[in-house]
């Protein structure tokens, strides 16, 4: 790989430079008077600035990907001299440098070009995240294709065992795993969807605003807990409650770490999540909807159920949404709270384990990166994005619809 | 002192330090039509809400004095303002359709105070309130859009025929037409009247020749205070006050 630093750092210095030098030429031009420009001579540099650096930063992001590429497939996508590439880059940079100073004349709209640049970097900046996002999916693709095949992938959807086995021969069924992954979060959701309803709808319509100013903080410091702590939570708190009062009387199972136990504290985890969206979503209906619903002769709570609720509806499946993909991705609740063992059962106050935890477990220790039982936990984690993914879409399918409501 | 349906003394209204309202006295008859006129920002609106304790919605607002309804005082702690807004609806100066079909809308209230036996019952009190608020022939095909859907005057005829299903007793009207045509002004002007035979109707406006057309009595009000209140030939054509004079000849407002 030929590291790019060189001309982009010569870039750097010359658009800045740029900058610097058309401010100058401008002003000279107008003979000091900046009246007579039809642009400022700080949009002259800018523009200059612009046209410097912009176009071999978009060849350098082009020629690094196109690398990357051909380093795969063993096609030359790229020219494989790198003076080559150095000479194309800075020649592109001055180019740019020279044509736009010559441009620069009384009538010359330097303040138009200049935001055609600026587009030109946001465009870019934007195409950067998309790229990484596309990137993250392919490298996921490529080696989930590589793990099927090694891996029938009838086995790996429809099985329902999981046991690998580092020496060959593993079960490689993802059914136990999704089982416990969707269990766990249903549990989380039940518990967290309506406290954190509630919650919102008594912080919106009922507190008065100086326990508001105390109370919504609060809630919101639960958000910021690492997850881990929570799992700690879980591990001896929660979970040993849990199996002493409710799993071994009731004769349900011995075990501290369980479904529930990771539920429950995963549900925890969302309240403020839940709560604070929806809390949101509630104050964004506006005020003369209530008046309305009041000036009827309804109740508080009856405004709020008929009127505000419905009105806040989409807004709120969409919170509970996004909160489902939360819980869906989590990991060290899970570890601490519902244990390892991959198992399918109804049994709420059995150990069981969901796809996260699992990709974790396939990946730490010793690995060899060719072998199906290390492969399944990108074809895992890529089932587990288009899961969460599904939900987002649906979710962000929804708020909007909901922006739409008081046009 | 029972003959009048609202009677109202000394009633002082505060948003926080602001004094919206300035010792008003007032005294609203039974099957009428009064109307408060005065320029923006007088107080209007303000004391309209104190007759159904709307402002109670508002955590800034205090509301002083002694306000009857049939003789009760509506700010007694013993009162229900859930019971005095059904009695005394509202039309609110911007109109405020519920995200809900239109359907819905208007038996919102009626469903609320158990005021239909059955869906058949509820079906014509919807379309008579629709009637009666000169919007049914725009709707009828169309019960089941939402009432967000409709066009601004539209909407406000909704939330007219949304008040007059409930039933009530006196109904308080913010500017009702300031979003309407002519046609449907002159519609809701002769619904105004209509319902006069019934209720007692207070309608706040910005139009002189509506409050000359459609009221019996007018009050003015101006920064605040009532400044005349009286027979509305009276006010129109010969008026006590020289501030009420003044802006009925359009010199302040
Ligand atoms: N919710 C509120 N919070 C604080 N002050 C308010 C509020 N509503 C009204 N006011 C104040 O009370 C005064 C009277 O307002 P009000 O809305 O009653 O006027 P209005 O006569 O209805 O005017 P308009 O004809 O423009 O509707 C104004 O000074 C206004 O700023
Ligand atoms: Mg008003």
């Amino acid at each position: 790989m030929l590291p790019l630093s060189v001309p982009f750092i010569a870039t750097a210095v010359l658009s800045v430079l740029g900058y610097v030098v058309a401010r100058k030429r401008a002003l000279s031009v107008a003979g000091g008077d900046i009246r007579t420009l039809t642009s400022l001579p700080h949009q002259h540099g800018l523009n200059t600035a612009l046209s410097t650096l912009l176009p071999p930063l978009a060849v350098m992001m082009v020629w690094a990907i196109g690398a990357r590429i051909a380093a795969r497939s063993d096609v030359a996508l790229v020219p494989e001299n790198p003076t080559m590439v150095y000479i194309i880059l800075i020649g592109l940079a001055v180019t740019g440098f020279v044509l736009s100073l010559l441009r620069i004349s009384t009538s010359f709209r330097a303040r138009t070009a200049s935001e055609g640049w600026i587009m030109g970097l946001l465009i870019f900046a934007s195409t950067i995240a998309v790229l990484t996002t596309v990137g993250i999916v392919l490298s996921m693709v490529s080696e989930t294709l590589n793990f099927f095949g090694q891996y029938d992938f009838r086995d790996f959807f429809f099985s329902t065992t999981w046991s690998p086995n580092f020496r060959g021969d593993s079960d490689l069924g993802i059914i136990p795993l999704i089982w416990g992954t969707l269990y766990i979060s249903f549990i989380a959701l039940v518990f967290a969807v309506p406290v954190g309803l509630f919650a919102a709808v008594y912080l919106s319509e009922y507190a008065g605003p100086r326990l508001r100013s105390v109370a919504k903080p609060l809630i919101e410091i639960l958000a910021g807990i690492p997850t881990i702590v929570y799992g700690l939570f879980a591990l001896v708190t929660v979970g040993p409650l849990l199996r002493d009062y409710f799993a071994e009387p009731m004769g349900l199972g011995q075990s501290a770490s369980s479904v529930m136990t990771a539920g429950l504290v995963m549900g925890i985890m969302l309240i403020p999540f839940v709560s604070s969206l929806s809390d949101d979503i509630i104050n964004a209906v506006p005020q003369a909807m209530r008046d309305g619903s009041l000036g009827l002769g309804a109740t508080k709570s009856e405004t709020i159920r008929k009127v505000v609720v419905p009105a806040a509806l989409p807004g709120i499946v969409g919170a509970v949404l996004l909160a489902a993909s939360r819980a869906i991705g989590e990991t060290m609740i899970v570890v601490l709270g519902a244990g390892a063992a991959a198992r399918l059962s109804l049994n709420p106050f059995e150990a069981m384990t969901t796809v996260t935890v699992k990709i974790v477990s396939q990946l730490t220790g010793d690995t060899d990166f060719g072998s199906p039982e290390t492969l399944v936990a990108f074809a895992l984690g890529l089932t587990l994005f288009v899961i969460t993914l599904g939900l987002n879409v649906m979710a962000l399918f929804i708020v909007r619809r909901y922006r739409e409501q008081y046009e | 002192m029972t003959d009048y349906k609202i009677s109202a003394k000394g009633v002082q209204v505060y948003y926080g330090d602001n004094h919206a309202i300035k010792d008003v006295d007032v005294q609203i008859e039974d099957k009428t039509v009064t109307a408060f006129i005065g320029p923006s920002g007088c107080g209007k609106s303000t004391f309209l809400r104190t007759l159904n304790r709307m402002n109670d919605t508002i955590d800034i607002c205090r509301v002083e004095g002694d306000i009857r309804i049939d003789g009760e005082d509506i700010y007694d702690p013993a009162v229900d303002p859930v019971q005095l807004r059904a009695k005394v609806g509202m039309v609110f100066q911007k109109p405020n359709p519920f995200p809900k079909s239109i359907y819905d809308n208007v038996a919102y209230g009626p469903k609320i105070h158990g005021l239909a036996r059955n869906k058949s019952d509820l079906d014509e009190i919807v379309e008579k309130s629709l009637r009666k608020a000169a919007l049914w022939n725009e709707a009828k095909d169309r019960l089941d859009a939402p009432g967000t859907g409709l066009s601004g005057g539209q909407q406000q005829r909704l939330c007219i025929a949304r008040a007059i299903a409930t039933a009530p007793e006196v109904l308080l009207m913010d500017e009702p037409c300031s979003a309407l045509d002519p046609i449907a002004t002159a519609q809701v002007e002769e619904l105004i009247d209509e319902l006069r035979q019934s209720y007692s109707v207070v309608i706040v406006t910005h139009s002189m020749q509506q409050a000359a057309r459609v009221s019996q009595k007018t009050a003015f009000f101006h920064l605040g205070n009532l400044v005349e209140y009286g027979e509305t030939d009276k006010i129109f054509t010969n008026p006590e006050d020289p501030r009420t004079e003044s802006y009925i000849s359009g010199r302040i407002g």
